[in-house]
Formats: C-alpha cells, structure tokens, sequence
C-alpha cells in the first residue's frame, strides 16, 4: 500500500513543525513531581510517628549523604557537560560525559543503598515506624528514580555508539532525559533539606 | 515455586463462579472459533491489536466498555436480587464473603474499565479528528494505553476464578485492607488492576493534553476550539493532576501489606485517615474527568441537533475549566464525618456548593440552546434530554449531601449510593451512550437503529428511577450502604421496586445490543449508509471528512476560520475537500506490537506479584524493560503515505458523494 522512502525525500515533505516529544516528557514530569510531592505531604504527616523507635536525629549520618548530594549535584553538571557537547555534535565525548555521569550516578546510588541496608540490619527497616516507612518509601522512590535514569543512561549511550550525527530523535531522548536528571537533582535538594536536615537540627 | 498459590484457591466449590467460567469459556471459545474458522487471526493483529491509528484505539476501548459494563452489571443485578431476597431471616444466595467480593468489583469495574474506557475510547475516536489533525502526539503511547487497560481488566477478571477479589469496597479502605483483616489476595488483585491500567490513563492524558496544544489545525485558536475538545483538555488536565495522586496512595497500600509498612495500619504510627485523605485527592477529580466529556458530547449533540450554535460558547469554555479548578478543592466532602473540625468541613461544604454554580450554568446554555431551535427529536436526543433532567435531580442531592450537618444524618447510607449513581448513570453514562449513537456513523459509516435506540433509552430512564429513587428512601430510613441481609419490614418494598428498575435496566441493555445487532445487520440499507460524512448536517470538523475517515484523517489539512469551522465552510461554500487534485505524502506512525507485548508482560507481572511468584514477577518486569529498550532502538517507526495513494482514497470517496447526491 505504502511505500517508503529514502529518510532525504521524507525529509524534504517534512512540515516544519518542533516535536511534541520534549513537550510531552515535561508534561510526565509534572505529574512524577505530583508523586513526590504526595510522597513528601506524607513525609509530613509521619515525621513524627516514631513508635517508640529511632528518630531522624538518632539514624541519619549527614556525612554520607553530603557525598551522596555532592555526587548527585556534580553528575548534572557533566551531564550538562555532555549536552554540550552533543549540541556541537562532539560525539566521542558526549558519550565520555555521559559515562563520566553514569558512574557519579551509580556511586550516589551505591551510597544510597549502603545507608538503606545499614539501618535495616540495625533493625530500623521501614516496618519499624511509620516515620521510617515515610522515609525509606520518598527516599527510596528517589532512588527508583535514579535507577531508571541509569539504565536509560545505559541506553542511550549504546545507542548513539558509532554514530557520527546526531538524529531529531536521539536530540529529544538526550533532551528528555537530560530534563529527567535536572529534575531528580532537584527532588534531591528537597529530600535533603526536608528529611535530612530538618530532622537533625 | 507458586508463591501463594495452590489448588484450593480455584473456587470449584462456588456453583454461580463455576457457572460464570464455564459460560465465559464457552464464549470465549466461540469468539476464537469464529476468528480462526473465518481466518481472521491476521486481519485481527496486523489491522487492530498492533494498531496505532487512534480511531481504531478508540473503537476497542468502547468495546472493552461495553464487555466491562456487562460484567459490571451482573455483578449490580445481583446485588439487588441479594437484597431483594435476604430479608426476615432469608440470607440470600450471596453469603457475606462472595457479597463483598461482588460490590467492589462492581464499584472498580465500572469506574475504572467501564466508565474511564468508554471516555478513553470517545475521546480516541473524537478528539483528533475534531481538531483537523491526522493522529495523537504519541501514536505508539496510545496503543500502550489501551493495552494497559484492557489486560488490568483481565487481571481482574482473572480474580473470579482463581483465587478472590477485594471485600473492602471500589476505594479499599484501610485498616480493613491492610494484611491483617485482609490477608487474602483479592485486595493486591484489585491494587495491581488499578495500579496497571492507571499507567494506562496517565499516558493519555499527557497525550492528549499534547495533542491539543500542539496539534490543532491552523487557525483554530483555544476560544475556536469545539466544546468537546475544551472538555478533553480539562480532563486531561485533571487526569495529569490527580492520577499520580492516587498511584501514591495504593502505593503505600501496597508497600503495607507487601513490605509490612506503617502508613495506615493501626499500629507503628499509621494513619488510615491520610489514606481518605490521599484517595481522594485523586477521587473526587475522577468524577469531573468522568463528567467533563459528557457535558460536552451533550454539547456537540444539542447544538446539531437544535440546528443552532451552541448558546453561550464562552462561558461553557469558562464553566467547564472554573468545574477544572474547583474539582481540585472539594475532596474533603467525602469523608465530613471524620472529625476535621467545624472550619475544616465549612470550607469543602462551601467549595462543593459552589461547583454547582457552573454546572448549572452548562444545564441553562443547552436549555438555550434548544429554546426557539428547530429541536430534532432523534434518538440521541433522547438520551441529552433525559440527562437533564436526571442530572438536575442528582445534582441537587449533591448539594443537599454538601452540607456538613445532613451529611452526618446521611453518610454511608444508600442515599450517597442513589446520588452517585444518579450524577454518573443519569450523566455520565447517559453522555456517553449519547456520544456513542452521534458519533457511531463517523467511526463506522453507517447509523445506529433509532427504533431500538428509543427502546433503550426509555428502558434506561424509567429503570433508573425506579432503581435509584427508593435508594434516596431507604438513606433516609437509616439502611446503611453494603448491607447484606436484614431485617427490617419497611425497606423490604423498596427494595422490591428497585429491583425491578434493575431488570428494566437489564432490558435497557438487551436493547442496545440488539442496536448495535440490528444496525451492524441493516448497514447496507441505503437509509442507514452515510456516504457524505455528515450525516446530521454538523457543525464541527470531523463530520468535514469521510465516515469512517481515512486512516490518516485529512488528505488535505484545514484551514479554520471561525468556531464550528465545518458549519462555516459550509455557510460559506468552502469545500475544504476540494484543494485536491495536490495532494502531498502524508507522514503516518506504522503499526508496532510493542504496546501489546509491554501490555502483556505487565499482565504476567501484576499476576505474578498478586500470587507472590517472584521469578514470574521478574520475567515480566525484565520483559517490559526489554521491550521499552527494542522499541527505543527501532527506528522503522513511521512512512509516508504517496500522493497517489492519497488521491485514489479520496477520488474514492468523491465518487460516494456524487453517488449520494444524485440518490437524492
């Protein structure tokens, strides 16, 4: 019925009009900020739910999540790094950012980890209090998130491997994605302002 | 190996689920035979399952509507027939267990897979073509859409027969749902359906809402957009705001009983308040995004069918988003009892008043609309009017239940179950049925029967009173709602009366299946066939292009000029259709599987994960990655139509308008 056509033809018939796609992803991620801002009104109304078990102030180790949050902040600028990169359509090293962003991704989410099976084993999992279920459920959301984000990394990184341009289509993922770690560093900030830090002081 | 699953969860010992699975198989099978025997099995896959072509979505979604509504209602029937029967000592043929089991599915059901697919699917059909564009934003998240949804309404249905549904009502309640007064399946059965098919609607509200931004045909600015399309917007956006709302809440329900969390249990700090207060956050929006298409399907209806504009465009369009804004601040309303405080209670009393002021100025703009119009008494017709009038009623128990102090008289009796289902079958279900036989010649080519269209329609309304109207009663005599048996002489009359609404109901129903039977049958008869594309003499753009329309909508696409872009061409003496002879490639999505597979696997996790079967749970988690990553890697996703192909389509229907002409 229908014929295709070489991507030159298709081209030159092209109307001239943005993709939806950058559009469309910043929609979704109105709606994952909805979650997390759920996730947070929540956190809000378990903080002081203790059950008789530990407080914020008694479990959190704020040295490690300043390196957590040091490793989370540095990975959206080399991400940042790689955008421009890809923008001068320098492939070598967007990929060579966008590793450079995985493995600072990775290790924050190795540290995230660590801490989550430290208070587990000193029985402080998120079946002892409702605090603490509040507070594994956002910061472990999170952490979800960042998973995600990692694997599509991943992803992305295979896939613009031995390319020499960039297509409009992998632009947009790289864009969309890019909004994606710009977005969970900002989540970051507001879980370690609003776990964190208010629950030592 | 089988996580919690053995034998004995297989109700063989229940005579009425045996019976259901042996029918259910039974038709099952035939369907099967039937596609096999005609050999239809390729046209099915590469034609439908795999389609990204959004009326094609849409057109499955209403029939997986129409299977769910059936489902839905037996389950309802029976529970009248239960109560018509379990009094003075009688327990009914439903024991409490089963009982329970039958009233939250029919609560989930009908919500979340008859009344959210049936929209989906209207808007699918509609939505695009209303706006002069060739497909959604996201063909491909589309059919991911609807794949979500229809397998969580397997999921559930899965639930009859293998092992149990939720007793714990369409909402899930805790403490009640928590694991230790629930330690069965049936409430992760009724997590995952609802976790899994909201995955679906997310997707299509983002898509939507793009679709509508960025996708109008040039020159149709917000305030020239269709009422439909106002309504799809702000459903949309009520979609976006309130379903991430309620996959937290059954979240954390979830991670309860999985993880022996303390959100809502009643020991280690939990607070089953928050869970009210989170559930219906995104509850009470649902019923807008449920209500808001069919205020404006009755839009669109009246208008052609009172050969009139609509009275007062603007002001729907500013009704309709102020019913957006305020359905965000009304929530509290269902749960005044809990102990909020007087001010708390004022403010969502007042909140929920004050809704009613721009829904009643929707019902005055179609009374002035038909008022001095040349009204056309078409079965469709019916079916605006009847709402009107049933809406009003259940609108103003609405208010009468907005006030604190006669909810507190009122709460939890039948009289909130007759005024829901007075708001949702007198408006919900009544637009959309509506919506069906307007826009059924669009989707198909041809018209519903109107004989039996009428039959339906008064089947339907007089069933709903007498099935709803002693509901109002019997709240007032103090019966409370989900009531199994009792004893208690005076509601046993009534309860008789609404038992047989239901049966006319069931006629009702019976009716639109021999419609759909009848007209399907008489499609060819010169009467029924809409060659023209325009069967009412409309006013919007979709009645601009062929019935059923070609798959890419638009050879040519339009220009709007003005509101009711169609009724101005027409006024006018535009043909938009006559550009011809030029036509362009047209840029199309191919078809993909990937929905259907993502869909699938996502059904074998959701199954996995309700039984506890961790390895299967990962298969399907791993299968869905896959599958997202395969089709990110593929870049054969899109083609162009040639310009050959365009014009001999449309020379096609050029010659079926001729046709149509001359036989008149």
């Amino acid at each position: 019925m229908a014929h295709d056509i070489t991507a030159d033809a298709a081209h030159a018939h092209e109307e001239h009009h943005e993709s939806p796609v950058v559009f469309g992803f910043w929609l979704y991620l109105m709606t994952d900020c909805i979650i997390f801002g759920t996730l947070f009104a929540v956190f809000a109304v378990m903080r002081n739910q203790f059950a008789g078990g530990p407080t914020g102030k008694d479990i959190f180790d704020l040295n490690g999540v300043g390196i957590e949050t040091a490793l989370l902040l540095l990975s959206s600028i080399t991400y940042g790094f790689g955008m421009i990169s890809a923008h001068q359509n320098k492939l070598g090293a967007l990929r060579g950012w966008l590793g450079v962003t995985f493995i600072l991704g990775l290790g924050f989410l190795f540290m995230e980890l660590r801490e989550f099976s430290h208070m587990i084993a000193e029985g402080n999992g998120p079946d002892r209090s409702a605090f603490l279920s509040a507070f594994f459920t956002l910061v472990g959301t999170h952490g979800l998130h960042v998973t995600c984000g990692l694997l599509w990394m991943a992803v992305l990184i295979v896939q613009t491997g031995g390319k020499t341009v960039l297509s409009e289509r992998m632009t947009n993922k790289l864009t969309c994605l890019s909004l994606f770690w710009h977005f969970l560093d900002i989540v970051w900030i507001c879980v370690f302002t609003f776990v964190y830090l208010m629950s030592v002081i | 190996m089988l996580g919690k699953l053995s034998w004995s969860d297989i109700p063989i010992d229940v005579p009425i689920l045996v019976g259901t699975f042996a029918g259910a198989a039974i038709a099952g099978l035939a369907v099967l035979g039937l596609i096999t025997y005609y050999g239809k099995w390729g046209y099915l896959w590469k034609e439908w399952l795999t389609s990204v072509d959004h009326k094609r979505l849409g057109v499955m979604y209403i029939v997986l509507a129409l299977v769910a509504l059936f489902r839905g209602f037996a389950d309802a029937i029976m529970m009248r027939s239960q109560l018509a029967l379990a009094y003075a000592g009688n327990p009914g043929y439903l024991p409490p267990h089963h009982y329970d089991q039958i009233f939250s599915a029919h609560g989930t059901i009908m919500i979340f897979f008859m009344a959210m697919a049936f929209m989906t699917g209207l808007m699918n059909v509609i939505v695009p073509l209303q706006i002069g564009a060739r497909d959604v934003a996201f063909p491909f998240l589309n059919s991911l859409s609807f794949w979500m949804t229809t397998i969580s309404f397997v999921l559930i249905n899965v639930s009859l027969f293998i092992g149990e549904f939720s007793q714990c009502g369409w909402l899930a309640y805790p403490p009640l749902s928590e694991q230790q007064f629930s330690p069965g399946v049936g409430v992760d059965y009724y997590i995952w359906a609802v976790q899994l098919s909201g995955v679906g609607t997310l997707l299509t509200g983002v898509n939507f809402f793009t679709t509508i931004v960025k996708m109008r045909a040039p020159g149709m600015t917000f305030m020239k957009m269709p009422v439909f399309t106002w309504t799809i917007f702000c459903t949309s956006v009520l979609i976006m705001l309130s379903f991430p709302i309620l996959t937290v809440a059954l979240g954390l329900l979830g991670l309860d009983r999985y993880l022996g969390m303390h959100f809502f249990t009643n020991d280690g700090g939990g607070n089953q308040m928050l869970y009210l207060s989170v559930i219906w956050g995104w509850g009470h929006p649902e019923v807008y995004i449920l209500v808001l298409p069919a205020f404006g399907a009755f839009s669109e209806i009246t208008q052609t069918f009172s050969r009139k504009p609509l009275f007062g465009y603007n002001t729907m369009v500013y009704a309709t988003c102020s019913i957006m804004v305020l359905s965000m601040v009304v929530w509290l309303h269902h749960f005044f009892t809990m102990g909020a405080g007087a001010n708390v209670n004022t403010f969502f009393g007042i909140m929920t008043m004050i809704i009613a002021i721009p829904t009643g100025v929707k019902i005055f703009n179609w009374l002035f609309t038909m008022y001095k119009g040349r009204v056309e008494f078409h079965a469709t017709m019916y079916w605006v009017i009847g709402f009107m009038i049933t809406f009003t009623i259940g609108g103003m128990t609405g208010v009468m239940l907005a006030i604190p102090a006669a909810d507190f008289v009122l709460h939890n009796s039948l009289f909130v179950i007759a005024h829901f289902h007075n708001v949702i079958i007198g408006g919900v279900y009544f637009g959309y049925v509506a919506a069906m036989n307007f826009w059924f010649p669009k989707a198909f080519g041809f018209k519903l029967n109107e004989a039996w269209g009428k039959r339906a329609f008064w089947l339907w309304f007089v069933g709903f009173y007498f099935a709803f109207m002693p509901l109002y009663v019997l709240g007032f005599e103090g019966m409370t709602r989900r009531m199994n048996h009792y004893d208690n002489p005076e509601w046993y009359p009534w309860l008789l009366v609404a038992e047989a609404g239901a049966v006319m109901i069931a006629l009702g129903i019976v009716c639109q299946l021999t419609q759909l039977y009848v007209s399907i049958r008489d499609r060819n008869l010169a009467e029924n066939r809409d060659l023209t594309g325009d069967p009412w003499n409309a006013r919007t753009l979709e009645w601009s292009t062929s019935s059923p329309p070609p798959f890419y909508n638009f050879a040519v696409v339009p220009v709007v000029h003005d509101l009711d872009a169609f009724a101005h061409d027409k006024e006018a003496g535009i043909d938009t259709r006559a550009a011809g002879s030029n036509y362009q490639p047209i840029h199309m999505p191919k078809n993909t599987a990937a929905g259907f597979f993502i869909g699938m696997f996502s059904l074998i996790l959701g199954f996995a994960a309700v039984w506890w079967i961790w390895w299967l749970a990962a298969v399907g988690l791993i299968g869905v990655i896959a599958t997202v990553i395969a089709r990110s890697s593929n870049n054969d996703v899109d083609y162009y139509v040639p310009a050959s192909e365009v014009a001999r389509i449309e020379n096609e229907h050029t010659r079926n308008l001729l046709a149509a002409q001359a036989a008149e």
